[in-house]
């Protein structure tokens, strides 16, 4: 997307001289055309541009999904300091969905919806808001409608945990853009999964009350946690040609540091069996919960109205 | 021919732009200015690096870069993103550090090392943070999460004045 930009006048120095310059800015972005410019987008020797740029959109579905979930505690949070710690949770996620969705995009543009001509929707922005939900291929654990603050708490921990151990490895991708991603999430996965650690055995050595709510949260997430162990035929492609990291390879790693904060927190494994597919298709496949759908209406409908919208 | 003061006059240029969050703080101060080029006489290129993934100010600082640019007579600006190597803390400048402190934002200590499994740590981080306002050592957490992506929150139990605390990444 071309950008005409003034030299003497700016948005920076009045709020109105940004709306009355000659700059046409995508309405529902942030305004930056490319975020992966200037960054080595080679697809490495011997691998498949299909699979990488799959292998991106299930990692920027994980976080665009869950971003979205966590955002909705803005305003909502117990106190501000909480509520300012989801927001920069969610905020960092969306930066990495952004990144995801991007290298997917320059992978295989073929993944990228049609959008009208004249829209100045940039790819990752297209993949966000004119996708349908079965073409999300986000772990059903990120779709998951929200509980109360032990929700959260359990929620932020089992999904950072997670992608925490995923990223380390994914630091060695030879994808230069999944590698650097990874490289920059795992500092910022360590503050999210530390922070809700520290709720977690918070909550589970508080009163008879907040016990009561993180046990219960944790039984009714614990059936999605399988599935991110699970490994589809895109996350092997993508292991075996060393772009990508094997789900099933990051269990053991993912499950001894929960492990920690449960012996920390005097919290049993739950013994609660985990959620079937549909037919065998989970959210790697496209199959998703109702949730999804009413999320991803919040999330699109103003975009999709719009789809030339300017400012 | 690329004359010796373009260059000097695209890093002045660049260097002078300030962070839309921490305006007391150069971007070269802070260390996301990671390179400037100079193509001709009139064309730049700039490396700039985000702090954090969703570093919502990106396209402020394009903006401003590429105005001082134009304004040091650049009419062909480009300014591109670099994410590897992701930035650090450690790169904010001994200027940058003094610039935040009398800011009343307590600077960065080292970071630690990213390589390898990050360990667990459940008990509040181990810093050494002084008070901004009265220098003193008596201060506590309030939170891993601040105003910004890249703060947190103290207090300092000598004064009781909150403060924000650039974390090290």
């Amino acid at each position: 997307m071309d950008h005409v930009h003034t030299t003497a006048e700016d948005e920076h120095d009045s709020a109105y001289s940004g709306l009355l310059v000659n700059d046409a800015h995508w309405a529902f972005g942030t305004d930056f055309e490319d975020p992966l410019a200037g960054v080595d987008t080679t697809i490495p020797d011997g691998v498949d541009a299909p699979t990488l740029a799959a292998y991106a959109l299930m990692l920027g579905d994980d976080a665009l999904v869950m971003s979205h979930r966590i955002s909705e505690w803005t305003s909502n949070a117990p106190d501000l300091e909480d509520d300012i710690a989801l927001s920069n949770i969610a905020l960092d996620l969306l930066g990495q969905a952004r990144l995801l969705l991007a290298r997917a995009a320059k992978a295989d543009e073929s993944v990228v919806p049609a959008l009208p001509e004249d829209s100045p929707a940039p790819p990752e922005d297209a993949l966000a808001f004119f996708r349908e939900a079965h073409e999300f291929r986000n772990v059903r654990f990120a779709e998951v409608v929200n509980g109360d603050f032990a929700e959260a708490t359990v929620r932020v921990l089992l999904f950072s945990v997670w992608r925490l151990a995923t990223f380390e490895r994914l630091r060695s991708s030879r994808d230069h853009v999944l590698a650097a991603v990874a490289a920059k999430g795992v500092k910022e996965l360590a503050y999210h999964r530390d922070y809700s650690a520290r709720w977690f055995v918070t909550l589970a050595r508080g009163t008879d009350e907040s016990r009561r709510r993180l046990l219960a949260a944790l039984d009714g997430l614990w059936p999605l946690w399988p599935e991110l162990f699970d490994t589809h035929e895109v996350e092997a492609a993508a292991a075996e040609a060393g772009v990508g990291v094997d789900p099933a390879a990051v269990r053991e790693a993912a499950e001894g540091v929960l492990d920690q904060v449960l012996a920390a927190a005097d919290v049993p494994r739950p013994e609660v069996s985990r959620r079937a597919g549909v037919l065998g298709r989970t959210g790697r496949d496209g199959m998703h919960g109702e949730p999804l759908g009413r999320l991803l209406a919040e999330m699109q409908s103003v975009a999709r109205a719009h789809p030339r919208g300017q400012w | 021919m690329l004359s010796r003061t373009s260059t000097q006059r695209a890093r002045r240029a660049a260097e002078s732009v300030t962070d839309p969050e921490l305006p007391m703080l150069t971007l070269a101060d802070l260390g996301v200015l990671r390179d400037v080029d100079v193509v001709t006489d009139d064309h730049v290129v700039v490396d700039i690096t985000p702090t954090y993934s969703g570093c919502p100010a990106m396209a402020a600082m394009r903006d401003d870069l590429v105005r001082e640019l134009h304004g040091a007579g650049f009419d062909r600006v480009e300014v591109r993103v670099c994410l590897e190597p992701a930035w650090t803390t450690d790169w904010i400048t001994p200027e940058g550090r003094a610039a935040l402190a009398a800011a009343g934002i307590s600077p960065p200590g080292p970071a630690p090392s990213s390589d390898g499994p990050i360990p667990l740590t459940l008990l509040p981080t181990a810093r050494q943070v002084r008070c901004p306002q009265c220098d003193s050592p008596a201060t506590e957490l309030v939170s891993e999460f601040g105003s910004t992506a890249c703060k947190a929150q103290y207090r300092c139990t000598s004064c009781l004045e909150p403060f924000d605390h650039v974390k090290e990444i």
